[in-house]
């Protein structure tokens, strides 16, 4: 069995290493700035000279830094929240209509994704602008929830294609209304992917830096606008604490939606 | 509760060009068992998710009772239906899928636990209530998927074909389980097959589908017996379609210029059992073939055409004699002698 994989030692040795360079090439951008941040010095320095915590000190007491950061949590919480339930409904539709219109709807939805995300950030602006609400958590918030709906729906679709749709009639010949049969019937099923497309969109807003940039005032800056505006005007270690931070909730939400699959 | 009848009223649905319903009528009485019979792709399960409310018909109108329901939410109409997958629900044991439709309902929660079992019962699955539905047989959980469309207590119940996933033994079972099941609860039950025998078994009446219109409406003696067209004949079992003139009265007088149906077990080889107003079928012997319960005969007839002629194994004595090329007569009583109006041989 298995005669495809490779037997000879030399070429096992050759084959993780690789596989190992790979990974650190992957990990180590990620992880080097976990040591600058818990230097000491002024300085963006590696390996740092002594250690210490005033960085995480700073962002932790900075009103600025926590401000942004509540506003991010908040719109990856509200953009979830929005954009899961709309692209459920829309992969739904899509999937009983099948055919040309399902075909359009996809494509429709998907654009952003594809769209580099300066254009969608400037013509969001626009959009935004004659409706004077540039600036406000709302006119992020749908940037947001528009970059999200096709993370989401690429989750879903798939995971709606394998769905015995026969469940659904036979709910609604039972008695069901429609919310009931979704809420009852399809929600109860797919909430792996659910969970997973919950995680995508908030990862998603959380991560999401152009159209923040463009559309948000002051006031609420999300945390990647101010990591940003904080690289460019004055560069210390407290942005290396702050990626670290950020490094450590994705993956602890992440961690978190991999046991919960397993189990 | 009392059940209703059903009326469909010049139903017609096409999916582009593609014309699924043709202008159906059918009026389907009060407590009666009738089956939609077809081929695949002949409108009959079409039809039957019109009833159920998933398909909208472009044009014509569909009663229960004297009410118009034809663009009336599927959950408003109060039809039990069954699905050939069966459609339960995996993540809900037996009794939480059975006492689903109550609980819609907001019945309290006693009552509900009392009536899932009930049902349970009536469909001979006591003490499953606890299990998993993935851990039931076919047959079971299709006795599920039954409890389910019942407890309810529905006006109507609609199948769509829901034995063909089973195994022979077990379907037969289950046909005359589903049938005294529709005795007991006297409910108004539509049946979609394309199994003419299941249908020839099961039904008050069968309509017989093809290509989006009715062919023919009528118990299953008659239809098997008096097709109406040449498509009803065939698919009903081994018809022979003869045309005029390859067939001769026994007593001399003039045979009927019409294409003639003659099922292939209504011949005799012996004209004595035939009676004298009886017709004979003159040809040559292609091909003979045992088939335990009976023998089956190839007869090729003087103008070309082929019949197959079916003897009893009790009555074919002589059957194992008969030898390839030989010239040989078939007789069939005039009973079982039917004229196809309007259709070509």
């Amino acid at each position: 069995m298995l005669e495809a994989y490779p037997q000879n030692r030399l070429a096992r040795i050759v084959l993780w290493s690789f596989a190992a360079l790979v990974m650190a090439f992957l990990m180590l951008p990620t992880l080097v700035v976990v040591p600058l941040s818990f230097s000491a010095s002024n300085l963006l320095e590696f390996p740092p000279h002594a250690y210490s915590l005033r960085w995480y000190e700073n962002f932790f007491g900075s009103a600025t830094w926590m401000a942004a950061l509540r506003t991010s949590l908040t719109l990856g919480t509200l953009t979830a929240l929005i954009a899961v339930p709309f692209a459920l409904l829309s992969c739904i539709s899509m999937n009983r209509l099948g055919g040309k219109t399902a075909a359009t709807i996809q494509s429709v939805l998907l654009t952003p994704s594809i769209t580099p995300g300066i254009l969608l950030a400037i013509g969001l602006f626009f959009v935004l602008a004659a409706q004077r609400l540039v600036g406000t958590l709302f006119g992020v918030l749908v940037g947001h929830v528009v970059l999200a709906v096709p993370v989401a729906c690429i989750v879903l679709l798939p995971a709606l294609a394998r769905f015995d749709w026969n469940q659904v009639q036979a709910a609604r010949s039972l008695g069901a209304n429609w919310a009931r049969a979704i809420g009852g019937i399809i929600v109860p099923q797919l909430q792996i992917s659910l969970l997973s497309a919950t995680l995508m969109a908030f990862l998603t807003s959380l991560d999401e830096s152009v159209i923040s940039i463009f559309l948000a005032s002051g006031r609420n800056s999300t945390m990647p606008k101010l990591m940003f505006l904080s690289l460019r005007d004055q560069i210390d270690p407290t942005i290396a604490a702050i990626s670290t931070l950020w490094t450590v909730i994705v993956v602890v939400v992440v961690l978190i939606v991999a046991l919960r699959q397993k189990s | 509760m009392k059940s209703l009848p059903i009326t469909i009223d010049s139903v017609s649905r096409a999916y582009g060009s593609y014309v699924a319903l043709d202008d159906v009528s059918l009026d389907i009485q009060a407590g009666e068992f009738l089956t939609l019979l077809g081929p695949s792709g002949s409108g009959k399960t079409t039809l039957l998710m019109a009833l159920a409310g998933f398909v909208r018909p472009d044009s014509g109108k569909l009663l229960l009772g004297d009410r118009d329901i034809t663009r009336l939410a599927p959950n408003k109409r109060d039809i039990g239906i069954v699905f050939q997958n069966y459609a339960l629900f995996p993540y809900m044991n037996v009794l939480a899928n059975v006492a689903y439709p109550l609980a819609l309902r907001k019945t309290p929660r006693a009552e509900a636990r009392q009536r899932a079992l009930a049902a349970l019962a009536r469909v001979k699955l006591d003490g499953l209530a606890e299990r998993n539905v993935a851990a039931l047989s076919g047959g079971q959980r299709q006795r599920v998927a039954l409890a389910r469309a019942i407890v309810f207590e529905p006006r109507v119940m609609l199948m769509d074909e829901p034995l063909s996933a089973l195994d022979k033994n077990l379907r037969e079972t289950m046909q005359y389980e589903i049938r005294r099941l529709h005795d007991d609860l006297a409910i108004t039950t539509i049946y979609v097959t394309h199994d003419q025998r299941e249908a020839l078994i099961m039904s008050d009446r069968i309509a017989v589908m093809n290509s989006g219109r009715i062919q023919q409406i009528d118990t299953p003696q008659r239809i098997y017996d008096r097709p109406s067209t040449r498509f009803v004949a065939e698919f009903m079992g081994e018809a022979n379609i003869v045309a005029p003139g390859s067939v001769r009265r026994i007593d001399g007088a003039e045979a009927s210029r019409e294409t003639l149906m003659i099922r292939a077990e209504s011949f005799h080889l012996d004209a004595k059992l035939v009676g004298e107003d009886g017709v004979a079928l003159e040809g040559i012997l292609r091909a003979k073939a045992f088939r335990g319960e009976n023998w089956l005969l190839t007869l090729a007839l003087d103008g070309g055409q082929e019949v197959l002629v079916c003897i009893p194994a009790a009555l074919a004595s002589g059957c194992a004699k008969l030898a390839a090329g030989q010239r040989m007569t078939a007789y069939a009583p005039a009973a079982k002698v039917h004229a196809i109006p309007g259709a070509m041989a």
